[in-house]
């Protein structure tokens, strides 16, 4: 199974008044597993249904290859999809879902049982080629879908939030499952999802799509620590807005200076964009930072935060630091000396902190 | 008639009741059904007590004399023309029905799903005399589209085994798009999706998916539309009388005297040989019900 290069050339599809694509411009390369992420309504779907022939685009065309599939019926190309839930044939067991493709193709009874059993046994399910999907818990029969969509070997492999109706843990350990399978078949991977940190877990890049245009693409790493837009920066993580003042180069904040990143907004006063990891805090009773709240986390603690002018700030701690910084205590806040994206100012102050993780 | 009224049978996964253990659960559970054990035993277990004891008395004796008249002659031929007409009528109404609901549940205009499911409520349980009025005052020997149309002069005739067929199928179709929507609207699109995604054409998805899918449904709709029209009684009477041999005619007859008096006895045995053709439908339709349905289990 060697991957293909897929391209996304000004893709363009409309839904009534709804716009879903608005000239979507992406390569994903052969190999690769890329992420489109982005909030509902975003055209990250849209996208994927593309590729698999369930949608065609108003303009703009899909390349695998380099070889334009846009028109090609769905039952023609060569990509395996997994949906988000309820995909199994609900009359035909484990063994004959996965083999369905073949069936089709009329490949030999013989040969596709041996098939399955290959790969019910890749997907970690040796034993349940018998039994009815709803015989099989939701993460079973996700494995069971994701078996019959490598059944035929495609070139590319399509996942459309496949893990979102499972439950925490399962999700987890499925991903992680997906993401080895997919290393070792290197098979190219578009993986839609709307969960920052599954996308920021397993993808080679994550391309953050807004009202069908892409945002920005980029490995996990810098859509995280290098956001090119405010919106990627909410949508990824979570961000402290803090009032600042451009001059020059450098914008004031929290009574420090820090260099721009990025795009500046024409008024000077701006929304300063800080993750609540790059702020320090130390236990001073001097300090003019009260702590307002509290909420431990495990390996860390946030921490809420009320800043001299009024302003709340958020600050990820390690647990044991935290341990003396309860509700009511003074403390020192600094940043991060690094560069910050700044966004135009929203409204008010006291609302622009994001309470969501 | 066919006033039977429209529970779907269940065509789709559902939840496993959750069991009950022991059996003070158990005896709660059958003082529950007490009520409607007691409306049954008494709606139709005297009735049918009553029926048995009747067909197998002959000159107050046992005999089983009034069950072999009723096998023989008129009264078979009769018998036979009634698996006949509803075999035809459950056959071709389950087939239009299942294309008309098809068809009704794939547009995606609401009003026109919402009246076709609303005009099949109502037609599902139009029947008797006044549907016969309707079908003769309009396709009768003098009904209005008979004289416009000439169809007289073409051989037509609705007093007929056909034309009987006709107007059973008027509330056979509609009996059975209210019985299979439901069981369409169960196919999930990302079946489809998911089958053209493995290569599948559209005949190759309803060959392997869909109409398996379907099959509990579907003959759970065939045998509703066999037991409505082998039942149906006075639709035929008010229309054909005694034109086409039914077995509901031939009851009545025997009982009313129409024909000979002392048969009642006789319609007794008749209705006998229903109950026991409505017991050999369903010993094929469990087993085929069950085979269809294996995967629910």
């Amino acid at each position: 199974m060697n991957g293909a290069r897929v391209e996304f050339r000004g893709l363009r599809r409309t839904f009534g008044t709804t716009v879903a694509l608005d000239g979507l411009d992406l390569t994903v390369e052969p190999g690769e597993l890329i992420a489109l992420l982005g909030p509902s309504g975003c055209g990250k779907t849209t996208a994927l249904r593309c590729v698999a022939g369930f949608e065609s685009p108003d303009a703009g065309a899909v390349l695998v290859d380099g070889k334009d599939i846009t028109r090609v019926p769905a039952n023609r190309r060569d990509a395996g999809m997994v949906f988000q839930s309820y995909s199994l044939f609900p009359n035909l067991n484990a063994r004959d879902n996965v083999t369905f493709g073949l069936r089709v193709r009329k490949v030999p009874t013989a040969k596709r049982h041996a098939r399955a059993a290959e790969l019910l046994e890749l997907v970690g399910l040796p034993s349940q080629g018998e039994r009815y999907p709803h015989q099989l818990s939701g993460g079973q029969q996700q494995r069971v879908a994701l078996a019959r969509a490598l059944a035929l070997e495609p070139q590319v492999l399509l996942l459309d939030e496949p893990l979102s109706a499972l439950d925490a843990k399962v999700r987890v350990t499925l991903r992680e499952e997906i993401r080895r399978l997919q290393l070792s078949l290197g098979i190219t991977t578009i993986f839609v999802t709307h969960d920052q940190e599954e996308a920021l877990s397993i993808a080679d890049h994550v391309a953050v799509l807004k009202d069908g245009r892409l945002e920005q693409s980029g490995p996990p790493a810098e859509i995280y620590d290098r956001p090119a837009t405010p919106f990627v920066a909410e949508f990824v993580g979570t961000m402290n807005h803090l009032p600042g003042r451009v001059t020059g180069d450098e914008v004031e904040v929290a009574g420090q200076r820090l260099p721009v990143h990025g795009q500046r907004p024409d008024s000077p006063d701006v929304d300063v964009l800080v993750r609540p990891e790059t702020v320090l805090v130390t236990p001073d009773p001097e300090g003019e930072a009260v702590v307002v709240t509290s909420s431990f986390r495990g390996a860390s603690v946030r921490l809420r935060l009320r800043l001299a002018g009024g302003t709340e700030i958020l600050a990820d701690l390690p647990g044991h630091d935290a341990a003396r910084l309860a509700p009511g205590e003074h403390a020192r806040v600094r940043l991060v000396e690094r560069p910050v994206l700044v966004a135009p100012r929203t409204a008010a102050v006291a609302d622009a902190v994001p309470a969501a993780g | 008639m066919a006033e039977t009224l429209t529970t779907a049978p269940a065509g789709l996964p559902a939840e496993e009741p959750p069991k009950t253990g022991g059996s003070r659960h158990r005896a709660k559970g059958w003082t529950a059904a007490l009520p409607l054990m007691l409306f049954v035993g008494l709606a139709f277990g005297i009735p049918a007590i009553a029926l048995l004891g009747g067909a197998f008395t002959s000159d107050g004796s046992l005999s089983t004399a009034n069950l072999t008249e009723s096998l023989q002659g008129a009264y078979l031929t009769a018998l036979l023309g009634s698996v006949k007409l509803s075999a035809l009528v459950a056959v071709a109404g389950a087939v239009l029905g299942t294309f008309l609901a098809q068809a009704v549940v794939t547009s995606r205009f609401r009003a026109l799903r919402e009246a076709v499911l609303t005009a099949s409520g109502v037609l599902a349980n139009f029947g008797g005399v006044p549907l016969a009025f309707a079908w003769i005052a309009t396709l009768g020997n003098s009904g209005v589209l008979t004289s416009r149309l000439n169809l007289g002069d073409h051989g037509w005739s609705l007093y007929s085994f056909w034309g009987l067929a006709l107007v059973y199928l008027y509330f056979s179709v509609p009996l059975m798009v209210l019985v299979v929507v439901p069981a369409l609207d169960g196919l999930r699109p990302q079946w489809r999706e998911a089958a053209q995604n493995n290569g599948a054409s559209a005949w190759q998805f309803w060959r392997y998916v869909g109409i398996p899918v379907l099959t509990p449904s579907l003959l759970g709709g065939v045998v509703l539309l066999f037991g409505g029209a082998f039942a149906a009684y006075a639709t035929a009477a008010a229309m054909v009388g005694t034109v086409v041999p039914l077995v509901t005619l031939q009851i009545a007859d025997a009982l009313t005297g129409n024909v000979l008096i002392g048969h009642e006895n006789v319609a007794l045995a008749l209705s006998f040989d229903m109950i026991v053709v409505a017991g050999l439908v369903m010993a094929v339709y469990l087993p085929l019900q069950r085979r269809s349905a294996r995967w629910l289990r």
